[in-house]
């Protein structure tokens, strides 16, 4: 019952997130930037663009020069999480990738900086005034629901261990469509992949379109060279020939 | 009308994040446009009876055709980063002025009517409904936004308010609830061809006198010369430089380099105005006409360069979108038909557009100015990046010129120079308080409280290094600095333009045979006493 219920969640959840972080993704792939909009100084090559995007991404560079305590809560969240993430391929292979086992030791205790990060973050949201007056309640649910997928899932790993073997087997047999592995009935498991799930489903339709969406980002992703290339979007070119034809004619009039 | 005073805010060491005072600048909404100066740009003359749909069925096409506005709306996380960047918040302590407050007053009617969450959930995800009060708040706030872009800089994802300030004032217009300022100059432009509705032949007399004072001042017949057809550079320059104090000593300056640097250059009085509001009110094709003024008068005159004067949004529009809007640069497709009717005249060995700091850079480069660089001694300079330059532009063709060249130029012609904090310089500068549209009289308090910011660290240079001159490369800040300065008990002549540095610099040898040459076009050239 449980397993075949969570197995059909996460095929549904992984649908949705796949299905729609692809479409919202190809949506903004194909919404043309009409301007150069670039935020100056900005690089003059498409190298230079690479590694402005690699820096705001991976050093969060903007944020930095922001504000420190929003970019220490912030960025030690994003990369806790990464290792999180990355430790946890192991419960979706036979054996692991070498990497995945180089990972694991401080993917472990990266649950700790995850949480940290997120305390810090939920704790501006109520005590600084310009935080709060900008905060819907969506952004401490959120917090919430990525503090409670990280406390569930260090109290398997440190206090209330799971028989993760059975765990990893169920898991197995989920991708492969198998379910005679059964679901451990272990309320944290229950609470920890719930969370996931719900995490999943949401993530199309919320703010955590930031992740893809940087790469979007006009002002972060164009190059510093209005004035050596021609920048049209598509639907512009109408307007250009209508201004061409205007000009013909009127020199024609003369 | 009376005058009314404002408080300005109080200086102190260093500028304090305010205490939040909700409601603060409700009050501050900018005169709406006449119908006249809304049918002017194609725009229904008053707010029509379906505004409503129309606002929504615009914000849908705008999610169509500009990728920053679906993309800023969807993937903010109210971070607060950008909550103490912008001068509105800083100077007036109005939450709505923090850029992703600001961002939201629209972002929760896109949730709204555009985003699952937003549709089924309203309340847990901050979305409401257009109504009327929502409508006159955009009118409001969305013009307590000069469109600067330093929230930009510190968006991790990149998320520029101006984007979105640009499009809500673009519904605004297509509902028929314009600025009046903005629409109106609008209208002059593209009926008068330059902001203040100035004539050609106004201009022309103009430019006359001007061309007396010039060779009052040096002995020599340096033009000013207007619809030149044939001259190898046009001179596109905002219209505050043939008439506004400190702008017109600017002009004067680009004219004595020009002089110095012997080349053909002209004017043009269909295309008198470098400044495009059309971005202001973010319309794409309001820009495009303008901008097109001028790809008309630089076919038309046949010139090879096009140089632009000391405008701010200018060189904005005409370093990032010219080229886009109306094919002025060059790299077209070859078959690009509308952009190579212009590029094939330019001149490939210049960049197009060219900025006049770039010129006078390129010109102290090639050692073509005679300089005295004694004659600024009583003067000791600051120098203040105009938003739109320093954030929107660049110059020179390197990273970082937009910063680099104008001090270089300054530093060749005056001795005493000083920096200003630097967290307030660079990328990170501090607008004027009066950029985007909102140099007008209706918003005197905003201006006067957005300016606190960059007020704050001047006042530091003028007290403690003695600073007497803050020279900037913007029409807008020159006239918003002048008004605001008084307000901050420093002295308003303070401020003047780059190139009346560069102007008050030049040495002159006083060539005979030069005035003889042009003699029958000026008439008796009076020899300089020199």
């Amino acid at each position: 019952m449980l397993t075949g219920l969570f197995a059909t969640l996460f095929y549904l959840a992984t649908a949705i997130l796949v299905v729609g972080v692809t479409r919202r993704v190809v949506g903004y792939w194909q919404t043309p930037a009409p301007l150069k909009i670039p935020t100056m100084p900005a690089p003059r090559t498409q190298g230079g663009m690479v590694y402005r995007m690699a820096r705001e991404v991976v050093l969060f560079e903007s944020l930095f020069k922001a504000n420190k305590w929003i970019w220490i809560f912030g960025w030690v969240f994003h990369m806790a999480l990464l290792l999180v993430v990355m430790r946890h391929f192991r419960y979706f292979q036979e054996s692991a990738w070498f990497w995945v086992n180089i990972v694991q030791p401080f993917g472990k205790y990266a649950g700790f900086a995850m949480i940290f990060g997120l305390g810090g973050l939920l704790a501006r949201r109520f005590v600084v005034e310009r935080i709060r007056y900008i905060s819907t309640p969506s952004d401490y649910l959120m917090l919430v629901l990525l503090l409670g997928i990280g406390v569930s899932g260090m109290m398997m790993t440190m206090v209330f261990h799971t028989d993760i073997i059975a765990v990893k087997e169920f898991m197995l047999g989920v991708m492969v469509f198998d379910f005679s592995h059964e679901m451990p009935a272990d309320p944290l498991v229950i609470i920890h992949f719930s969370l996931v799930i719900l995490l999943m489903i949401i993530f199309p339709i919320s703010k955590l379109m930031h992740a893809p969406g940087i790469f979007f980002s006009p002002t972060r992703n164009q190059i510093d060279d209005s004035r050596e290339k021609r920048h049209v979007a598509p639907w512009a070119g109408e307007l250009d020939a209508a201004s061409l034809r205007a000009e013909s004619q009127q020199s024609g009039e003369k | 009308m009376a005058k009314i005073k404002y408080e300005a805010p109080e200086l102190t060491e260093y500028v304090t994040i305010p205490v939040l005072q909700e409601g603060a600048m409700a009050h501050s909404s900018p005169f709406v446009a006449k119908p006249k100066h809304q049918e002017d740009l194609g725009f229904p003359g008053e707010l029509v009876d379906d505004w409503h749909d129309r606002a929504i069925a615009k914000m849908g096409e705008l999610k169509k055709t500009s990728r920053s506005f679906g993309l800023f709306l969807d993937i903010c996380v109210h971070c607060g980063a950008c909550t103490d960047k912008c001068h509105y918040f800083l100077g007036t302590g109005d939450p709505k002025n923090m850029p992703v407050a600001r961002q939201e007053l629209l972002r929760s009617v896109y949730r709204r009517n555009f985003t699952f969450a937003g549709k089924n959930f309203p309340k847990l995800v901050g979305a409401r409904d257009l109504t009327r009060e929502v409508l006159d708040e955009w009118h409001s706030y969305f013009h307590q936004c000069s469109e600067c872009r330093r929230c930009s800089v510190y968006c991790p994802y990149g998320i520029d308010t101006a984007e979105i300030t640009m499009a809500a004032r673009d519904i605004l217009d297509e509902v028929g609830y314009g600025q009046k300022y903005d629409n109106e100059i609008l209208g002059k432009v593209m009926t008068i061809g330059n902001n203040l509705g100035l004539p050609a032949p106004a201009l022309a007399a103009t430019l006359e006198d001007l061309e007396e004072d010039l060779e009052d001042e040096t002995g020599l017949p340096i033009k000013m010369p207007l619809d030149v057809k044939g001259a190898d550079i046009l001179l596109i320059t905002p219209s505050a430089d043939f008439f506004a104090e400190p702008h017109i000593d600017g002009l004067l300056g680009y004219a004595k380099v020009f002089h110095q640097a012997g080349v053909s250059w002209t004017m043009s009085s269909y295309a008198s105005e470098g400044a495009n509001f059309g971005m202001f009110i973010g319309s794409y094709k309001t820009t495009k006409k303008v901008a097109e003024r001028i790809r008309k008068a630089a076919l038309d005159l046949g010139v090879k360069r096009v140089i632009v004067g000391e405008c701010g949004h200018a060189w904005r529009v005409a370093y990032s979108f010219w080229n886009t809007l109306s094919g002025t640069g060059h790299g077209a497709a070859a078959d690009d038909e509308f952009a190579q009717k212009l590029q094939k005249q330019l001149d490939p060995r210049y960049p197009a557009p060219q900025h006049i700091v770039e010129f006078t850079y390129d010109m102290l480069q090639r050692g073509e100015l005679k300089l005295d660089k004694s004659a600024n001694d009583h003067r000791t300079v600051t120098f203040h990046d105009s938003c739109n330059v320093a954030r929107g532009t660049g110059m020179g063709g390197i990273e970082r010129g937009q910063f680099i060249l104008p001090r270089e130029v300054i530093k060749a012609v005056v001795n005493n120079y000083v920096e200003m904090d630097e967290s307030t310089m660079y990328e990170e500068t501090l607008c004027c308080g009066g950029g985007g549209g909102l140099l007008t009289d209706d918003l005197m308090e905003l201006r006067i409280k957005g300016a606190m910011p960059r007020m704050n660290a001047l006042d530091k240079v003028h007290r403690e290094e003695k600073v007497n001159t803050l020279a900037a490369i913007c029409a807008i800040c020159k006239s918003q600095f002048s008004k605001v300065l008084p307000y901050y008990d420093m002295p308003m002549d303070m401020i003047i333009s780059v190139h009346q540095l560069v102007g008050d610099a030049l040495v002159f040898d006083n060539v005979p045979d030069k005035i003889d040459e042009s003699e029958s076009e000026v008439g008796s050239a009076e020899e300089s006493d020199s």
